[in-house]
């Protein structure tokens, strides 16, 4: 409190030279690229020990399913980081992809010749919008994001039940070429996933490079901060639920592509996974960091997981434990290295002091 | 620089005219005027909560004037949010920093302004070197690079101040930048300051500590109760001069206090010290009298309130109530001694929004009022009724919700409550902020009913008229430090002003 009067020059002078200037440059992007390099040995170590256990692991096919697996849930986990990083949390997701998907199919049967690019133009739009109702009720209301998002988990997944009223859409249902973007490969790679890798880089390159992207981080670091220097809010929370609706929505037609079969309940549950993704990728969960690739891996992660415990024929109950010890895990490593940084920085200035 | 530097005789570039501010029943500003030149440091000081960081926030666009208007270069200015303020080049360091811990320092400074390359990118490497140029001029070290959690105070201050410097504000308004400075970092502020000024820019300072604003500035606005008292050249005042303008008022018949008998030490506190909070205070107050604990905000009161209460820990010294020890950190063992504290955010600290009267004011009570464990519901209506009927509350009812009560009506109940435990010993917060005028009376009569009673009462209180008319001894506390105790008879406005503002030796 008070250095005032106490302070000499010199050892002011020490305290500076203590502090500051040894560190390298780069020291947050080098903590963020050990986060998402830990992420990478993680996922080889398993690949590796599944590998050992059971070579067809490796084998085209497998890489294959495991790659459109993941896709769906890599987009979701992107626009859930878009999300957390601004200190909120949109429950919603997996509700509108359900919702957009059953759009989809009753699009095509509704109108058999429609183009499927236009369906696709038509279903992001669809999640848009109730990412808007989302960022809407969340400005008006002035309510956490959690209780918003809570509430249309269930209205939009209850709008979805009306609509299906116990039907069910089959493949039988739609336009081969549509079924074709589920299932087709580029040079071996499933087309979804290199939608999903467009998505991942998109959002992440933004998030990094743009000053709108920085502005999510600095809402979620210091919400009054952010205000005060004239960032507008409410109108940036707005967008990112819109966002996170849209690809959502991109998410959900993806899922009618791949299925084909879709009823009502299509995606119930699936939120918590995300959250879960964006977790264990290194997302905070009260805002200010995280990237959208880290996102991105924890969410390949979880699904190599589950893949990975199937090959090993490994009791489905351990899975969820697997999934719950590594939320834990990356929580208390976040926090580990909060309070080794901050025990660091507090060493650095007292010494000199 | 002398105050009849260039720019004096210079149109004002910036003037602010009739300002008036209220938060509900309470008047913040009422018709203040102030005009700031090209080239000229002018100094803003009050009394706290005379309205200067209502100012601040109205200059940045945080806060939307009641009434009154503000010009720029003669034309009229309009704003509507913080984005409006920088775009009219007013630059603010707030006297909290406000920095993002998560981001690096290069980007808390560019914020919403960084160096852009090609596709609209942010050019990285440019905003770091930009941000070592800013630093290099202020003459300090900080890597851009690294986040800005962990900075102390003093850092976390000087990228603020990097901050205003980076968008060549045409007005930099500085609200007590220096509290967290030393003297060599205070010095390069005011060298970049004066720099500032030179080149035109007109810089609004406010400080409590009146050897810098008379190096610094030309002009001298002295705010009170809201209100413009005046505005000289630096070169006609004296700090005699502006401390009487800060706190002249008729005081003695506002506030009275009878003259009580009085009885045995109650409250003991020996050498309590917290590290980096307060250190080494000491002081007794006996029962029926009224002690007040004055001093600027920030100089470290409440926390030893709160300490000797036993919500927060203290490192050193001790507390004994009428002779026996009170064990430290609990203030159950506090309550059960006979001490209350009625803090100063009622809203948080004090009251259960949401609950009824009665619940509020028998909260801290449950426990006696129960039996077997359960609350029953017509000992706590007679025990609520019997206080809010001495305390004169203004409710329809007493199961109405104490969020609908006034600011004054809140501060009765919370009183309640606190009284409803029968101390011997009352700490009170700021008794009376943001309470009107005849609640104010009524508060400070109850409180020398009281003393009158037999109870120790500790005020701690940052009104000069209410220090003044309501204690029998003055405790002055500076940057952590009980630096003076005055009598009655001693203590008057420039006294305490003194003492407050570190210049212990005067008076």
């Amino acid at each position: 409190m008070s250095l005032t009067d106490t302070g000499t020059p010199d050892d002011l002078a020490g305290r500076r030279s203590s502090g500051d200037d040894r560190r390298r440059p780069g020291f947050t992007e080098r903590l963020l690229a050990v986060r998402e390099l830990s992420l990478l040995l993680a996922l080889g170590a398993l690949v590796l020990v599944t590998t050992l256990r059971n070579d067809r692991f490796l084998s085209g096919q497998s890489v294959k399913d495991l790659l459109l697996g993941c896709a769906i849930l890599v987009i979701l986990a992107v626009g859930q980081t878009l999300v957390i990083v601004t200190r909120n949390v949109d429950l919603s997701v997996g509700s509108i992809l359900g919702l957009v998907a059953f759009c989809t199919g009753s699009l095509f049967l509704a109108a058999p010749g429609l183009p499927w690019p236009v369906a696709l133009l038509l279903g992001v739009a669809l999640g848009a919008l109730c990412g808007a109702v989302n960022g809407g009720l969340i400005a008006v209301a002035k309510v956490p994001a959690l209780v918003i998002t809570l509430g249309t988990l269930y209205a939009f997944r209850g709008i979805d039940y009306y609509w299906a009223a116990g039907r069910q859409i089959n493949a039988a249902d739609m336009p081969r070429s549509f079924l074709r973007l589920g299932n087709q490969t580029v040079l071996g790679v499933p087309v979804l996933f290199l939608i999903a890798v467009v998505v991942v880089a998109v959002v992440g390159y933004y998030l990094r490079a743009y000053r709108g992207g920085r502005e999510l981080y600095a809402i979620g670091s210091e919400p009054a901060a952010a205000r005060l220097s004239g960032i507008p809010v409410g109108r940036r929370v707005f967008a990112v639920f819109v966002a996170s609706g849209a690809l959502a929505g991109l998410a959900g037609v993806l899922y009618a592509a791949r299925f084909g079969t879709l009823d009502a309940a299509a995606g119930t549950g699936l939120e918590l996974q995300v959250v879960a993704a964006a977790v264990v990728g290194g997302v905070a969960i009260f805002g200010g960091s995280g990237s959208a690739y880290g996102a991105a891996l924890g969410a390949v992660l979880l699904t190599t997981i589950g893949s990975s415990l199937a090959v090993l024929r490994i009791d489905p109950f351990w899975q969820q434990a697997v999934v719950g010890a590594l939320i834990l895990a990356a929580i208390g490593l976040d926090r580990l290295l909060a309070l080794r940084t901050a025990a660091r920085l507090r060493g650095r200035s007292a010494r000199g002091a | 620089m002398s105050p009849d530097s260039p720019g004096a005789d210079r149109a004002p570039l910036l003037v602010l005219e009739g300002v008036t501010k209220s938060f509900g029943a309470v008047a913040a500003l009422r018709g203040v005027h102030l005009a700031l030149h090209p080239g000229e440091a002018h100094a803003l000081v009050g009394e706290n909560g005379a309205g200067k960081s209502t100012l601040v926030k109205i200059l940045a666009g945080a806060h939307a004037p009641d009434a009154g208007r503000l010009a720029l270069d003669g034309r009229p200015l309009e704003l509507r949010g913080p984005a409006d303020a920088r775009a009219a080049g007013i630059a603010v360091i707030y006297q909290e920093p406000t920095l993002f811990p998560d981001l690096s320092v290069a980007e808390n400074i560019f914020m919403g302004r960084q160096p852009l390359r090609g596709l609209r990118r942010i050019d990285t490497a440019a905003m770091n070197r930009d941000a070592a140029r800013l630093f290099a001029r202020l003459g300090v070290r900080i890597d851009p690079t690294r986040p800005a959690r962990g900075l102390s105070i003093a850092d976390q201050q000087l990228v603020e101040i990097a901050k205003a410097l980076s968008f060549d504000a045409r007005i930099l308004v500085m609200d007590e930048p220096t509290a967290a400075l030393s003297g060599v970092e205070v010095e390069r502020l005011f060298g970049v300051a004066r720099s500032l000024c030179e080149r035109g820019a007109a810089v609004l300072f406010i400080s409590h500590r009146f050897d810098e604003v008379f190096d610094l500035c030309q002009r001298i606005t002295v705010l009170r109760d809201g209100a413009w008292v005046s505005t000289d050249r630096t070169s006609d005042l004296t700090v005699d001069a502006v401390v009487r303008r800060m706190v002249g008022r008729d005081v003695s018949s506002l506030y009275p206090k009878q003259d009580a008998p009085l009885r045995d030490t109650l409250l003991e506190v020996r050498g309590l010290g917290r590290a980096g909070v307060f250190s080494d205070v000491s002081f007794t107050v006996r029962g029926g009298e009224i002690v007040a604990l004055a001093g600027l905000v920030g100089a470290g009161r409440s926390e030893v309130a709160r300490a000797v209460f036993g919500v927060d820990r203290y490192d050193a010294g001790e507390v004994r109530v009428a002779g026996e020890p009170l064990p430290a950190g609990s203030p159950r063992r506090a309550i059960a001694a006979g001490l209350a504290l009625v803090p100063e955010d009622r809203r948080q600290q004090g009251l259960v929004m949401e609950l009824s009267v009665e619940r509020n004011a028998t909260l801290a009570r449950r426990r006696a009022l129960s039996r077997l464990g359960l609350l029953v519901g017509g000992a706590e209506r007679v025990e609520a009724q019997r206080w809010t009927r001495r305390l004169q509350v203004k409710t329809s009812r007493l199961s109405a919700a104490v969020a609908t009560l006034s600011g004054g009506n809140q501060q009765k109940v919370v009183l309640a409550k606190w009284l409803a435990t029968e101390p011997r010993i009352l700490i009170i917060d700021e008794p009376t902020r943001g309470i009107d005028v005849g609640t104010k009376a009524e508060v400070h009569r109850l409180l020398s009913q009281l003393a009158n009673e037999g109870l120790a009462i500790l005020m701690i209180s940052s009104e000069l008229p209410e220090v003044l008319g309501m204690a029998d001894r003055v405790l002055v506390m500076h940057e952590g430090r009980m630096v003076r105790e005055l009598s009655r008879a001693e203590a008057d406005e420039t006294s305490v002003m003194f003492a407050a503002t570190g210049q212990g030796a005067a008076a």
